[in-house]
């Protein structure tokens, strides 16, 4: 969490190696491994996924043909056959379900023409598809409903497990209803400022950021 | 001798040859004449500034064929849309080859301009038709004299014609160099519907140019369907000018697939001659090494309650060029236009480059008229975006140039068709990705 301007959707890039940005300094480990020097695509390789902020539209290729391209293109890096079509289907409408996406949304164009909502939902729907070891959730919750807010914190909720890790980028405490954190991390100017449990995001909900800032003065 | 001065001194030559009492005759005098007094276009004209055709102008190109070399269908099998069941015109070196066509005279006439020059059946349309769209620039009219062969296509009133008819124009290498001017002639009558795909290939690295003229005459509520592939060997040029004559209430659709040939001209001309007509014209063009393609195009509403469309992706890699050259003419009494032209661009390398000139001639008040034109890279958002995925960015990069044809592909009507050219596509950006647009 985070006041604007803290630095949390560049955290999120840098992890995902978004090569707009130079890492001058330091390390990411990624269960013990350096990944600073890694692509984007090796990165997701090793099972890193980013929901962005803001998703990308890619007029022309369909949310059924990118998700079938992205989970066949890691397949194949971690030297696995692609994915049977019958099983890719069933894959692709189990999830769809999941978030209440309907099927027609499948053949649509990537993210064209969606409205916040949609795209967010898009989003989780490609993070159930891959099945991350890590996912890092760059302010999902804005322009959500709260309907729709129930239906994705649902689908990030079923993918937590021992050996999964999400890191959850908000503004607001609203969404951390549903996703109840574990641990809540606060930056301030690129710092990581204060660290706690649940209960912190609840204090920041009621007093705000500008409280933190007169503590750690 | 130039070749200018080799084309004139044959030209006589042609007339000999024919022996007959050509209905043309005036036409082709005429159209000599024109020739001789413009010449071949020059940087100096305007519409050819950014197109050179100078070096096409050198070789010692064999102007008429006399020998006559076999062509096995195996050999040429993948350039027909076998797939389908479709009527075939085919030349071979400008002569027509039946063993490889499929024409016919039942109900329709899909067969040669040489029999319908000459037999007195065909006289009406010839007489009511030919060169009346074509325009009197020095290539049209250097064509026009020298016209003897290409396709001839006759649909009555109200037919559909359930089978793509394909015209195709190989060049067998028999002579080191080979100058070709096929001319098709296509009428089709009041609510009548033809599909065409139109093909020129060279089996050789052996020199083609070929100067091409078709005229389309689309009668009130037909509607024509028609494709261009190009994707020829890179010792093959080709300088095309199609002229589409429309009526109340029809319906033209063109699209010219460009991955092919050394230098390729494409003057593709829709005269909208009556309301509500609707003209659609695209093109997804992908080139690279220095190939070269310079499409220009006019759309002219003469009358009011029409519609038009134009929308045309480059992509160009290496050090290839293109220029696009997009006219939209309304005239005054062409009220309630609704006109539409796109030209999108994507320089793949330093190297490439492309000249895009919207010209708006608009002279009704009442009228809507859009224009956009784009010339830029790869959205960098959109590849990190693929790639956090997990797509490779050659992958990426693929799927945004197969995104970017998709556009155009989407209003393909023939589902052979649009495989074999994603097929093309796929082959020309080097990278398959398991799945078709």
């Amino acid at each position: 969490m985070g006041p604007n301007g803290s630095g949390k959707s560049t955290l999120a890039s840098v992890i995902a190696g978004k090569e707009d940005y130079d890492v001058t300094e330091g390390e990411i480990l990624f269960k013990d491994e350096d990944i600073s020097e890694l692509d984007p695509e090796e990165r997701a390789y090793k099972g890193i996924f980013l929901s962005f902020q803001y998703p990308v539209e890619i007029p022309g290729v369909t949310v059924t043909n990118f998700i079938r391209t992205a989970i066949n293109e890691t397949r194949k890096a971690q030297k696995l056959e692609p994915m049977p079509g019958a099983e890719m289907l069933k894959k692709i409408r189990e999830k769809a379900d999941l978030l209440g996406i309907d099927r027609r949304f499948l053949s649509r164009s990537l993210n064209e023409g969606f409205s916040g909502g949609e795209k967010k939902r898009n989003e989780i729907f490609q993070m159930a598809m891959m099945d991350p070891t890590l996912a890092i959730l760059d302010e999902t919750d804005s322009g959500l409903d709260i309907d729709s807010l129930k239906v994705v914190a649902d689908g990030v909720n079923a993918l937590r497990s021992e050996d999964k890790s999400i890191v959850v980028i908000t503004h607001y405490q609203r969404l951390l209803e549903y996703i109840v954190p574990d641990f809540v991390h606060v930056i301030m100017d690129g710092k990581i400022v204060k660290s706690g449990g649940k209960e912190l995001a609840l204090e920041l909900d009621s007093k705000g950021y500008d409280w933190l800032k007169e503590e750690l003065v | 001798m130039t070749f200018k001065d080799k084309l004139l001194s044959s030209y006589i030559a042609l007339e000999d040859y024919l022996e007959y009492d050509s209905p043309i005759h005036d036409v082709r005098n005429k159209a000599i004449k024109i020739f001789e007094e413009k010449g071949f276009p020059t940087r100096r004209d305007e519409a050819w500034k950014y197109t050179s055709i100078n070096a096409l102008l050198k070789p010692d190109y064999a102007i008429f064929s006399n020998k006559e070399k076999n062509v096995k269908l195996e050999d040429v099998r993948k350039y027909f849309l076998h797939e389908i069941d479709t009527y075939k015109i085919v030349f071979v070196d400008g002569v027509y080859n039946a063993f490889l066509s499929e024409t016919t005279h039942d109900s329709v006439d899909v067969c040669l301009l040489s029999s319908a020059l000459v037999k007195s059946q065909y006289q009406p349309v010839i007489e009511a038709y030919f060169n009346k769209v074509a325009k009197s620039d020095g290539l049209t009219a250097l064509n026009t004299a020298f016209t003897r062969e290409g396709a001839y296509i006759h649909i009555p009133a109200h037919k559909e014609v359930r089978k793509p008819i394909e015209i195709i124009n190989f060049s067998t290498g028999n002579e080191a160099a080979i100058f070709l001017q096929p001319r098709n002639l296509i009428v089709v009558g009041e609510n009548a519907h033809v599909q065409i795909i139109e093909r020129h290939q060279s089996l050789t690295d052996n020199k083609t140019l070929t100067n091409a003229v078709t005229e389309v005459f689309t009668g009130k509520r037909a509607n024509v369907d028609y494709y261009k592939i190009q994707n020829d060997r890179l010792t093959a040029s080709l300088i095309d000018h199609t002229y589409i004559s429309q009526e109340q209430g029809s319906n033209c659709q063109v699209h010219t697939f460009s991955f092919g040939g050394n230098i390729v001209r494409n003057n593709l001309n829709f005269y909208q001659n009556g309301e509500r007509c609707e003209s659609t014209m695209k093109g997804v063009t992908i080139l690279g090494d220095r190939q070269h393609i310079d499409h220009d195009t006019l759309v002219h509403h003469t009358a009011p309650n029409c519609e038009s469309h134009q929308d045309y992706k480059g992509l160009y890699g290496g050090r290839s060029t293109g220029v696009f050259n997009g006219k939209i003419v309304v005239d005054k009494i062409a009220q309630k236009i609704d006109a539409f032209q796109q030209n999108n661009n994507i320089l793949i390398d330093d190297g490439a480059s492309i000249n895009s000139k919207p010209q708006l001639e608009i002279f009704a008040d009442d009228v809507r008229c859009t224009h956009g034109c784009t010339i830029g890279q790869f959205d960098e958002e959109a590849l990190f975006y693929l790639r956090s995925r997990g797509i490779g960015l050659k992958e990426a990069e693929a799927l945004l140039m197969y995104a970017f044809a998709n556009t155009v592909l989407e209003s393909v009507r023939i589902p052979e068709l649009k495989k074999r050219v994603n097929k093309l596509i796929a082959n020309k950006i080097g990278v398959s990705l398991g799945f078709e647009l």
